[in-house]
């Protein structure tokens, strides 16, 4: 099993390929979600590239870390980086909900290997991370639990009796990322303090102090900065077998994040852009015209 | 007369002492479910979270992607309602070898009342694709559906009663398959019934007998999957459906669906909780003012028998 391969320039590179990769396959399906999977891609590139333990070759074996993506509306995110990590060829990107394809709206486990929990409804992902963290502890098993979260997502209840659940048994073996890119779908109007054009689904509340309350350790990264994701990652996972209690990983971010037009507006929580927005896309992400989904 | 629930329990332990794969995720209510059982001769298996349904689902489903194959342990009701939607995402659409154990099922929960009743589990159970749907008669077919369930790779709803009824069947009973079981034959009407009501159903087809009415009576333990085949051509000209549920999509709805997509002329009565909800009470109570003791079922069925052969069911 591979593990830390890619340098942060080979990242910022992957990133802005991927990027493009999501914009242009969802303009070629007609539907799909554009800002979620923009703002969770460094992470997701960190994690795929040089943190967790699997074999793209071997995708079921039972040593592999797991990965959960409990925001399931941001597929197209993760098929990205499973398509550029070798898990499939990236052509098979342009089957993405065309209907008898494996890349699903929402990701299934049962369709795609590489998928580790089919998940949609959002605020179950948590909760299938400490199951597979207390089997592997009851198993005695060393493998590393992830888990991507949305900040709209964890208004839903079941993600807090996950977290309980989680501290109640003390799992260092799971790792929880909030991707803060404070927009959601459509949230309430912004105020003062907001970064975006709506206001953050957590304005005006301390997420890092509810999660230490339910006793998980907390730590802040800007989630588009190499270097602090790498060492999160890093921290969080070192925790495995010592610490005695979870980790949360507030990534904030920037909801589109790395094309203009889609930075920082809700409106683009799902959209399709037009070709002249995909040429300057393709333009400001320095992709040549042969790469993406032909049109 | 042993209750299914303790049954459930002790089956569990003794599976569990040579199936590593069995574990039981409780949501606070072992002592009541008798997961307390297990809890004590597998601790290292019994997992505790706390009141919150949703999260118990979630954790099995984690459980079982590492081979193992859980029981949920709680008030049925709040799983088939409250934790539905991750049993549909989580369970139902991955397949997972999750148990849901549906424990104080029915209308008889140690005068809990409405809020505590799971009435309709059948009826919701049964549009999971892939699940499958096991209600029990007695204490001793509960334990063979236990075992049974242990080598049983998809997800499964196990429907346990509280209290205990007369036994139907013998010590010793294990099935080859789960196809619905003709307990008496006769003539004049068929009883179809599931669950524990079944035992009150028994009783109630003597009280029939006394009346001079012969009727057939078929027990279906497993409503999916289900052979529909084999179901439809044991049921006579007219025939009764009785069940300690809504009278809406569970045991009645199924055989009515199966009677009206083959056209057949036999005319289906749905007994089983009218369409409102009811109340806390002792046992007794609740299966007379509510029409499920075995006497109120025979009078239900003297009523119908007592109108002409091809007066609609209701």
């Amino acid at each position: 099993m591979t593990h830390h391969t890619a340098s942060a320039e080979e990242l910022e590179a992957l990133a802005r390929h991927a990027r493009w990769l999501v914009l242009s396959t969802v303009a070629d399906a007609g539907a799909g979600h554009i800002g979620g999977p923009l703002s969770q891609m460094d992470l997701l590139l960190a994690l795929y590239f040089n943190h967790l333990r699997i074999d793209p070759s071997d995708p079921h074996r039972d040593d592999r870390d797991r990965f959960v993506l409990s925001k399931g509306h941001t597929a197209i995110g993760l098929y990205t980086v499973l398509a550029l990590r070798g898990y499939f060829d990236p052509a098979e990107l342009a089957t993405f909900d065309h209907g008898d394809s494996r890349l699903q709206g929402h990701p299934d486990m049962r369709m795609l290997p590489g998928i580790d929990a089919s998940t949609g409804s959002l605020g179950q992902g948590l909760s299938v991370a400490v199951g597979m963290a207390l089997g592997a502890r009851l198993q005695q098993r060393d493998f590393h639990t992830w888990v991507l979260l949305g900040d709209g997502e964890i208004e839903e209840g079941m993600v807090w009796e996950a977290a309980y659940a989680a501290s109640r048994y003390g799992l260092d073996n799971v790792t929880a990322i909030v991707d803060r890119n404070g927009l959601q779908q459509y949230g309430w109007p912004a105020g003062a303090s907001d970064r975006f054009d709506r206001r953050d689904p957590w304005a005006g509340k301390d997420v890092g102090a509810i999660f230490r309350g339910f006793g998980w350790d907390v730590i802040d990264i800007d989630g588009h900065d190499h270097a602090e994701i790498d060492r999160a990652l890093e921290t969080a996972c070192g925790a495995r077998g010592s610490a005695g209690r979870p980790t949360v990983i507030l990534a904030e971010t920037v909801k589109g994040k790395g094309v203009s037009f889609t930075e920082g507006t809700y409106r683009w929580h799902n959209g399709i852009a037009t070709a002249d927005q995909l040429a300057a896309a393709r333009a400001e992400l320095g992709q040549p015209e042969t790469v993406g989904v032909a049109r | 007369m042993i209750a299914q629930r303790q049954v459930w329990g002790e089956t569990l332990v003794e599976l569990g002492a040579s199936d590593d794969r069995i574990v039981v995720v409780d949501g606070d209510l072992a002592n009541s479910t008798k997961a307390d059982l297990f809890a004590a001769a597998h601790p290292e298996r019994f997992v505790e979270v706390g009141i919150a349904e949703q999260n118990m689902v979630g954790i099995a489903f984690g459980l079982s992607t590492l081979g193992y194959r859980p029981w949920l342990s709680t008030f049925g009701v709040f799983l088939t309602h409250r934790a539905l939607d991750p049993i549909r995402m989580l369970v139902s659409q991955t397949g997972a070898a999750v148990r849901i154990a549906g424990a104080y099922s029915g209308l008889l929960n140690g005068r809990s009342g409405k809020t505590h009743q799971d009435v309709a589990d059948l009826a919701i159970m049964r549009t999971m694709p892939g699940m499958t749907v096991l209600a029990p008669a007695d204490e001793h077919e509960m334990r063979a559906a236990v075992r049974w369930a242990a080598d049983h790779d998809g997800p499964l709803y196990l429907r346990i009663a509280r209290d205990a009824v007369a036994p139907v069947f013998d010590i010793d009973t294990t099935w080859e398959d789960w196809a619905p079981r003709m307990l008496r034959d006769g003539g004049d009407i068929t009883v179809v019934s599931t669950g524990v009501q079944t035992s009150r159903c028994v009783d109630a087809v003597r009280l029939l007998a006394d009346r001079g009415i012969d009727a057939r009576h078929i027990h279906v333990p497993m409503l999916k999957p289900l052979d529909e085949d084999r179901l439809a051509g044991l049921l006579g000209e007219r025939v009764v459906t009785v069940e300690e549920h809504t009278m809406i999509g569970g045991l009645g709805g199924l055989v009515a669906e199966i009677v009206a997509a083959r056209r057949s002329t036999q005319t289906v009565t749905r007994l089983g909780l009218a369409d409102g909800w009811s109340e806390s009470g002792p046992d007794a109570f609740l299966l007379d003012k509510y029409g499920l003791s075995a006497s109120r079922i025979a009078d239900r069925i003297v009523g119908v028998h007592s109108r002409p052969v091809g007066t609609p069911g209701v």
